[in-house]
């Protein structure tokens, strides 16, 4: 009788499940390899986690007790000091508590209305390029209203009459910047629609609904997310120029309701600069990550953007 | 999927009446005509029979209407004239109807790779048409279909990309998606062409195979005569929208009787004689010639055998009749003056 | 002297998953006024063969061998003289040659190119005279030289690559795969046209294709490709008619000849897929898929034999030693 074999059984052969996660795995992996070639792209993806990361811990970081104006104890437009980093504002609130707890909403805001935006640019510009003809015609010509009709002048009206809001601004907001989603999104998806595997779906006996759920969209889902960061850079800057004109809720300050009141308060000519610039800053280098994130998405996605052969 | 089933009307190429499968019963399909553009009359007119486990070639050169007929066959194109028929009932375009349709008549297209959805498994490839169906038992259809096509074992293949497999494999994927919906006729719009050419004798014996085990019918739409020899058992040969002959590929290929067949089977590399190589190219389908359409570039025309027979006025002026659909195993036909005209040789089969 | 000599010719592409040859040793040789057939089908090499014989290959690739273009060596060539080489000594009509044409440019335009460049005294006069020439002879009309790619039929564009092929009048041109998009009688046409114009002008040829009856008809001699090598040469028909190497017959019989019983129904092809050049077979590379392999195919990798006046083949079963041992099985 021969000694048993030294070495362990075989392990099983992996399951499909398995086969499918270290797929992905290696997807990820090759696509964070080609994503990291843009530094700039890193460096915003790095500014934007810890800028979430901070805007999540807020309450950990500030208490909400800072917000209220009238129970702040700090001396007003005072400069840097011990329990206020940034200084303070006009109602002695601390600027630094202000600004984690205004990224919040800016954020909440920025997030919110690119939903909006890209669920409708996304729809129309797929239904658009699916059924072609008539419906093109008319949804196109919807969107090129949308697209013409000028932001601002459309927002304030609407702010006005329905009402300073957050909600407000996240309609407002949404409902005019998703025709640039949509145009994109319909090019695409009528690419997509000349592509063989269409047709076939259409011989199996597949339904608009199928084609458009089971083929466009995964097909354009590349270009949507690209698009998606993108248009999270403008949504946060239309906010912010909404609530610097006095349309956003005085009672949630994000960092443009900030810019606001440090403006119109007499914030700069009480000498408090940093109450003024920090806010201003602060967009500036979201809007900035946002768009090197972007960026950086496209160029790793686009050898995905056209499928792999 | 149910046990092999024997093909139930007569075995291909023998004489006797066949139930038509699927029928174009004069069908023409037009395009455009709106405006100043003149109408492209990509099919003019065709009748053509495929019976239960026939394979049937359809041949011709790019232009001749032969995939418009494919896909008007398939209802993916609304004939504007005639009629297309599924066992003896003319096809209804309305959305329910149509769908059912598809579980009788399926498509494989010519390009594998742009044929799958590069973002799909093979399982799900293959799966799309149960779904859409809602056949239900989907997992062991699909296993079933990716076997009968040789990919075994087929589990081996449901997590794969189309990316990942060879260009046979993936046809072979195509085929599966086809069959899983247990379709009584493949419509296969040059089904090797994008294929090595050492990998196209597997697919042509697969769809062989699916022939006897199935009873499964297949019109097949190509330009290489080669794979008409390899297959079918029926071919007809189209030209700028019509058929202009149409029988089994040994009474064409033997003895061709329209100028137009000739020349192609001529300009094939192994055939005797000296080739027939008509000039120019085929004009396109807005405008198509008086008479005969061939008649521009046919050469019996040109070197006055036509005339000499003394149908060359007819070739130019007098329109041919559609070619009636032939039943297996009768005579080959042809639509020209001058074979109306010659008596044919004795032995044809 | 001949006009062009592959010697021992390998070509490796350096790639992010390491190292591929795409041709391993290969060894040919085309006498003036020559026509030979490559025959292959995906990944055996033969277009990365093309592209070597002037230097066209990306800087990814190592290239090893000789490529002796009437003598001269074209790997080590100086750039000058590279450049005067390419096109003028020998040219390339490539795969999917239809989609080289700049969509924006005037097709004479383009077909002048070559011309301006490399005979710089010439007028644009005298070069647009060079291209409605070329154009009538390559059986289109002159007046097509102001006109654009989009207006023009798949067999009309590779009439126009043809006509650019010829431009500076080479002594060789290498036409890769040249009919493969087009249709029957097309192919005719254009197959018709590209040997008219060898004989007449005594130019060699080297074709590539996959289709075997093709290559039969138009060169003189064929060469089979698989994984890279060579796996059989000699006349042209013959080859054909009557392969030694099994792969070399295999891909005969993918083109059935019509009227042949033998073929009526009865589809021939191979099982599996062609290598794949990352990741070749042991031994001989064929012997997965090979209907006769034998247990030795596997460990080895036959170089050609003589299987014939003028012919060579890569198989086991072509060597004079197995012959002889497989005689002496059945004598004994």
């Amino acid at each position: 009788m021969t000694a048993p074999p030294a070495t362990a059984p075989a392990p099983a052969p992996p399951s499909a499940r398995q086969l499918s996660w270290a797929r992905r795995r290696r997807a990820l992996a090759a696509f964070w390899r080609e994503y990291r070639k843009d530094r700039s792209g890193v460096a915003g993806l790095i500014f934007l986690i810890v800028l979430v990361i901070l805007a999540l811990a807020a309450p950990l970081l500030a208490s909400s007790r800072g917000l209220s104006a009238a129970l702040s104890t700090n001396p007003a437009n005072a400069g840097p000091g011990w329990h206020y980093p940034l200084g303070t504002d006009a109602d002695g609130r601390s600027v630094l508590t202000e600004l984690i707890w205004g990224a919040r909403i800016s954020l909440l805001i920025g997030f919110t209305a690119t939903l909006l935006c890209i669920v409708i640019g996304a729809v129309v510009g797929i239904v658009a390029g699916h059924y072609g003809k008539v419906t093109d015609n008319l949804l196109m010509r919807v969107t090129d209203w949308f697209l013409v009709v000028p932001f601002l002048p459309l927002a304030i009206v609407l702010a006005k009459t329905l009402g300073p809001s957050l909600g407000v601004i996240i309609f407002v907001i949404g409902i005019t910047s998703w025709p640039g989603t949509a145009r994109i999104i319909r090019a695409q998806a009528m690419a997509v629609e000349t592509r063989p595997y269409l047709e076939r779906s259409r011989a199996l006996g597949a339904g608009h609904t199928h084609q458009m759920i089971r083929h466009v969209l995964p097909n354009v889902m590349p270009l949507l997310l690209a698009n998606t960061i993108l248009t999270v850079a403008g949504t946060i800057l239309a906010e912010t120029t909404l609530s610097f004109l006095g349309l956003g809720d005085p009672l949630r300050p994000s960092w443009g309701e900030m810019l606001n009141q440090a403006f119109f308060t007499g914030g700069g000519s009480a000498g408090n600069q940093i109450w003024l610039i920090a806010p201003g800053i602060a967009i500036i280098l979201v809007v900035l990550s946002f768009t090197m994130v972007g960026h950086a998405l496209e160029s790793a996605l686009d050898p995905k953007l056209r499928e792999r052969r | 999927m149910t046990a092999p089933v024997k093909p139930a009307g007569p075995g291909p190429g023998t004489a006797g009446p066949g139930t038509a499968m699927l029928s174009a019963d004069g069908v023409a399909v037009r395009f455009g005509g709106r405006g100043r553009r003149p109408a492209a009359r990509a099919v003019d007119g065709v009748n053509l029979d495929i019976a239960a486990g026939e394979i049937v070639a359809l041949v011709g050169e790019s232009g001749c209407g032969k995939t418009t007929l494919a896909r008007t066959l398939l209802g993916l194109e609304q004939p504007t004239a005639g009629q297309v028929r599924f066992a003896g009932e003319p096809l209804s375009y309305r959305t329910g109807a149509l769908k059912a349709y598809r579980r009788a008549v399926q498509l494989i297209l010519q390009d594998p790779t742009g044929s799958l959805n590069p973002r799909h498994t093979v399982y799900e490839a293959v799966a799309e048409g149960v779904r859409i169906h809602r056949l239900g038992d989907e997992e062991r259809r699909v296993a079933d279909a990716l076997a009968r096509c040789g990919l075994r074992p087929p589990e081996r293949f449901f997590q794969r990309y189309p990316h990942e497999l060879s260009g046979g494999q993936r046809q072979r994927v195509v085929i599966s998606g086809a069959l899983v919906l247990e379709p009584q006729v493949l419509v296969a719009d040059e089904p090797v062409a994008s294929l090595d050419a050492s990998v196209r004798g597997e697919i042509l014996s697969l769809l062989l195979r699916l022939r006897d085990d199935l009873g499964l019918a297949a019109l097949v739409v190509t330009h290489d005569l080669g794979l008409a020899w390899n297959i079918a058992d029926r071919l007809a040969v189209m030209y700028l929208g019509r058929i202009v002959e149409v029988g089994t590929p040994e009474q064409v290929f033997a003895s061709p009787r329209h100028p137009y067949t000739r020349a192609l089977m001529s300009v094939l590399p192994e055939s005797p004689g000296e080739p027939v190589v008509l000039t120019g190219e085929p004009p396109d389908a807005t405008r198509i010639p008086a008479g005969c359409r061939f008649h521009p570039r046919c050469p019996e025309l040109a070197s006055g055998a036509a005339a000499a027979a003394g149908v060359d006025s007819q070739c130019r002026g007098v329109a041919l009749p559609v070619l009636p659909a032939a039943a297996p195993g009768s005579r080959s036909m042809a639509a020209c003056h001058l074979a109306d005209v010659t008596p044919e040789p004795d032995d044809a089969p | 002297m001949s006009l062009l000599e592959l010697r021992d010719l390998a070509v490796t592409y350096r790639t992010a998953d390491g190292r591929v040859p795409a041709v391993r040793g290969v060894s040919l040789r085309l006498d003036e006024g020559q026509t030979l057939g490559i025959a292959g089908e995906s990944g055996c090499g033969k277009s990365t063969l093309a592209a070597a014989v002037l230097r066209l290959l990306p800087r990814t690739a190592t290239v090893t061998g000789e490529v002796l273009f009437q003598d001269e060596d074209v790997l080590t060539m100086r750039w000058g003289r590279l450049r005067a080489v390419r096109w003028a000594g020998a040219s390339i009509v490539f795969q999917g040659a239809m989609h080289s044409l700049n969509p924006v440019q005037k097709i004479g335009k383009q077909i002048a190119e070559p011309i301006l460049l490399h005979e710089p005294k010439v007028t644009p006069a005298a070069a647009a005279k060079r291209v409605a020439s070329l154009l009538e002879q390559v059986g289109l009309p002159a007046w097509r030289a102001n006109g654009y790619p989009h207006e023009l039929s798949g067999g009309q564009k590779q009439r126009i690559m043809i006509a650019m092929a010829l431009a500076c009048s080479p002594n060789l041109i290498v036409a890769d795969e040249p009919t493969t998009a087009l249709d029957v009688m097309i192919q005719a046409q254009v197959l018709r046209l590209i040997t008219g114009l060898v004989a007449e002008r005594g130019i060699s040829m080297i074709m590539i294709s996959h289709d075997l009856s093709v290559l039969s008809v138009t060169c003189q001699r064929l060469a089979v490709m698989y994984a890279g090598r060579v796996v059989e040469e000699g006349p042209a028909h013959e080859v054909f008619t009557g392969a030694q190497h099994p792969y070399a017959q295999a891909l005969a019989f993918a083109f059935p000849v019509i009227g042949d019983e033998r073929s009526r129904l009865r589809p021939r092809g191979l099982g599996g897929d062609p290598p794949d050049p990352a990741d070749l077979p042991s031994g001989c590379s064929f012997h997965p898929r090979c209907p006769v392999a034998e247990p030795e195919c596997t460990s080895v990798e036959t170089a050609l034999w003589p299987a014939g006046p003028a012919r060579v083949a890569a198989c086991i079963r072509v060597r004079p030693d197995h012959a002889a041992a497989s005689l002496s099985e059945e004598a004994g």
